[in-house]
């Protein structure tokens, strides 16, 4: 038996494997999250590609370069690579790298489970795309999949969309299984609950909340194959069912799925703006508890993307005032990270930058979404360029914002090296620019009418449309720059202390490691029971 | 027999990477499979079989791994509480999953059936098909045409009659087996194998006569009931619940056959026993959604 430990204690103090093996066979968390980032960043171009071709569309007014049908598989395939793609695995990624890192651990709790998780995810994207080639094109019925467009009047390509969302839930549900069991079980002695880092309290809650909504989106999915292959009723009114059922199953999954998008980047923000303002984050406690609320209300709002369906008025009057008090917990966290900025030190490095603008551009979607939640103006609003632009505030300036923060603030981390400091902000400023040019104006042609998802568009909307696909151009090349800038650094790069940034002492485990982090980074927990150890 | 301190992660492992091509292959075998229904050069179904062999043999030899891992001792304490961490979770999103169907039967009883017959706020929707009564269970569908309702339905009968029901029957032994599993678990805490042994097999017993019963309860409904998938919302909530349920005892009985084999060859011991732990929280779950399930499928 002795004989065995021994053996088994080798393999810790390897360093990775050689070849590409590696990457097939890794247990790693630092491998699987380096994985998951390069995977999401693939897809990031990939699903960016599709926007061009939308904008290039939508450049000016009538049909020009691809066909109606085509347009329709773009806007479907682009919302779902974003958003199953690129925006939660980017998070899962984050997730893996930093977690261990952040609580002490020596690893994710089950590093098989985690490898699986990550493999199977371009799996799915595999099957999806492939559906470009398949007779009858890729699905088209746009990222939310309405029955019954989505079942009676889908191409035969959507068995494989229904598969494949399955596997993408069946990763995204192990990857969290593992991150939660992580948390729970393998922090630092002293560490309790409520000195984890805000990334890792985030992460906790986003998990909690995948578990809980993706195996509902498998139960809709399964639920279209039943009533397109097997004969079933429910989504169809003939037998009895009811396709609006299809948008509350949807939406019960979809609208903590809209959180599990920005929860983690709330606990990225909060940690970059108290290293740039060298102040310990305002309101710890209440940051804790705000992402819980939110976590919480998010099970209770679903029916706000529906007001328009056909509601009893008392659905319309609970959905609304429930939307609107989750303007509470999120209120309370930008107030709070205002309160950090307020009288600290400020620099303004490239992660520091994009925090700062995730933190007004957010707030810009939060408040179009207070609107939205307004039931009576809803029905105006209802499938325009506003809703357009108001999901991709929070989600580009928002969910990706946070992302490119977090890789620029921890990247001199994972890779021992210093990114270009002109080069990251000249990336900033172009993003910045790129992407309000782009969504900005859509709040007014949506106003004005103009309604999502259609390839074409009245001749008032000319104008500003042209503003957009310049913008999104603008964005889709600025973006060219991130991945120039992170190869730079991996590759030419000035070589970073442990510390890297100089406020970041005290400011979490990460930063107490070499730079680049061991390939096993605590094998034995640090004890943090006696506080002078830890500051 | 945990005698390792520090956390135990494994150097590199070829399993996952055999379990995602498993995967992969399942999707595009099941993909193809089920778009060439009715089709008869298709060979689409055998990607899917052999899929299905990939992901057992690869299970197959994950398991065995663990097991021998653990007996080398090298698994920590804490690192069963990993375990015990993930199973609790995995369960949770399997209630997630029922809870999707739970939801979708309670919106058609409570809103769109009424809705259909014209009754409140949204019965307008009546003039898609006027003269449509609402009722549940729902044996006449609004375009009978297409969906052609039931005869008969799976109510509870009258209490008189309740032994010829089949819900009560399986009932019955669900509930039993959650209790003999109970006492095997207790059994086995004690060290008294042979009770251990004898409440397995019965549990094992208990759950396959209800698989069998089930059957059975399918093969009436389509052949003396006219209660098929297509017969409307009844035919589909029910078979759909009750099928993804019965699916459900399946697995928990593969599961639960698996630890009384590995019972009977030894494995085991009063305190570690985690993976019989996993599968009775898994068996016990499985009763649960049951228990609802006659509730709001059969009784209300």
């Amino acid at each position: 038996m002795s004989a065995v430990i021994e053996s088994h204690h080798d393999d810790h103090h390897h360093g990775p494997a050689k070849g590409f093996s590696r990457w097939l066979y890794t247990t790693n968390h630092k491998d699987i999250g380096s994985l998951y980032l390069w995977f999401s960043f693939i897809m990031l171009f990939v699903g960016g590609a599709m926007a061009m071709v939308i904008r290039a569309e939508l450049f000016e007014p009538g049909s020009q370069i691809v066909s109606p049908e085509f347009y329709n598989q773009m806007v479907t395939n682009h919302g779902l690579i974003m958003v199953f793609g690129v925006i939660m695995p980017a998070f899962v990624g984050l997730a893996n790298w930093m977690i261990p890192m952040q609580i002490g651990a020596p690893d994710m709790a089950l590093p098989r489970l985690n490898n699986l998780s990550f493999w199977i995810l371009p799996a799915a994207f595999g099957v999806l795309l492939s559906t470009f080639l398949m007779e009858g094109g890729a699905p088209n019925f746009g990222w939310t999949f309405y029955a019954p467009l989505s079942t009676e009047y889908a191409p035969p390509t959507v068995t494989f969309f229904i598969f494949a969302v399955h596997i993408m839930g069946a990763s995204s549900i192990m990857g969290s299984i593992n991150i939660i069991t992580t948390i729970l079980n393998m922090r630092a002695p002293g560490m309790t609950l409520m000195k984890m880092p805000l990334f890792v309290w985030s992460w906790l809650i986003t998990a909690y909340l995948l578990i809980a909504v993706m195996p509902v989106l498998a139960g809709a999915v399964t639920m279209m194959l039943m009533d397109i292959h097997f004969g079933t009723s429910f989504f169809s009114a003939a037998g009895g069912g009811d396709p609006v059922l299809f948008q509350h199953v949807f939406w019960f999954f979809g609208h903590p799925e809209v959180y599990i998008m920005i929860l983690p980047a709330f606990g990225i923000v909060s940690h970059i703006i108290e290293t740039f303002s060298r102040k310990p984050i305002f309101g710890y406690s209440s940051m804790v508890y705000a992402i819980a609320s939110i976590a919480l209300l998010s099970f209770v709002v679903w029916a706000h993307h529906m007001f328009t369906v056909g509601m009893p008025i008392a659905g319309e009057l609970f959905f609304m005032y429930s939307t609107m008090l989750i303007a509470i917990p999120t209120g309370v966290k930008v107030f709070n990270w205002l309160s950090t900025m307020f009288k600290g030190s400020l620099t303004f490095e490239t992660p520091m930058l994009f925090a700062i603008a995730f933190v007004a551009l957010f707030t810009i979607g939060g408040l179009s979404g207070l609107m939205l939640a307004i039931a009576p103006a809803d029905f105006q609003y209802h499938d325009t360029y506003f809703v357009v632009a108001h999901f991709h505030y929070v989600l580009v300036p928002g969910a990706l914002f946070s992302i490119v923060a977090a890789v620029y603030y921890w990247l001199p981390k994972w890779t021992g090296y210093m990114y270009d400091e002109v080069l990251g902000k000249t990336h900033f400023w172009l993003s910045f620019i790129s992407v309000n040019l782009t969504f900005f104006p859509m709040h007014f042609v949506g106003l004005a009418g103009m309604p999502r998802r259609i390839p074409d568009y009245a001749m008032q909307f000319a104008d500003y449309n042209m503003i957009v696909s310049v913008g999104a151009f603008l964005f889709g090349l600025s973006q060219l720059l991130f991945l120039f800038n992170v190869l730079k650094c991996v590759y030419y790069g000035k070589s970073a202390t442990a510390e890297v940034w100089e406020g970041a002492k005290g400011k979490g485990l990460e930063w107490t490691v070499d730079s680049p982090a061991p390939y096993h980074t605590f094998e034995t927990s640090p004890d943090l029971t006696n506080p002078q150890t830890n500051n | 027999m945990s005698s390792e301190s520090s956390y135990y992660v494994p150097a590199s492992s070829k399993l996952p990477i055999f379990m995602a091509l498993s995967l992969l292959l399942f999707v595009y075998g099941a993909g193809y499979t089920i778009n060439d229904l009715g089709k008869e050069d298709s060979f689409s179904h055998w990607i899917l079989i052999s899929s299905f062999l990939l992901m057992w043999g690869t299970m197959f030899f994950w398991f065995s791994e663990v097991i021998k891992e653990n007996d080398k001792g090298m698994y920590s304490d804490q690192l069963n509480t990993s375990f015990v961490h993930g199973m609790s979770w995995f369960i949770f999103s399997e209630v997630m999953f029922f809870f999707a169907f739970f939801l979708a039967l309670g919106y058609v009883r409570i809103f769109a059936v009424p809705w259909l017959g014209g009754e409140g706020e949204k019965g307008i929707a009546n003039i898609l098909w006027p003269g449509f009564e609402a009722s549940w269970p729902l044996m006449e569908t609004p375009d009978n045409e297409r969906f052609p309702g039931a005869h008969h339905n799976m109510s509870i009968p009258a209490l008189s009659k309740i032994h010829t029901w089949l819900p009560f029957w399986n009932t019955l032994c669900l509930v039993t087996s959650s209790g003999t599993i109970a006492l095997a678990e207790a059994a086995l805490k004690k060290g008294n194998r042979k009770g251990f042994k004898l409440w397995m097999v019965a549990t094992l017993t208990l759950g396959y006569i209800f698989v069998v019963l089930q059957s059975v309860e399918y093969y009436e409904a389509y052949a003396h009931m006219g209660l098929t998938l297509g017969a409307g919302i009844y035919g589909t909530t029910f078979f759909l619940m009750t099928g993804f349920h019965g699916f459900h005892v399946c697995l928990g009985a593969i599961i639960l056959t698996i630890m009384t084999i590995r019972g009977f060859r030894g494995a085991f011991s009063e305190h570690e026993h985690f993976g019989l732990a996993a599968g009775s929280w898994y068996w016990h779950f499985v009763d649960v959604v049951w228990i609802l399930l006659v509730l709001v499928v059969y009784v209300f």
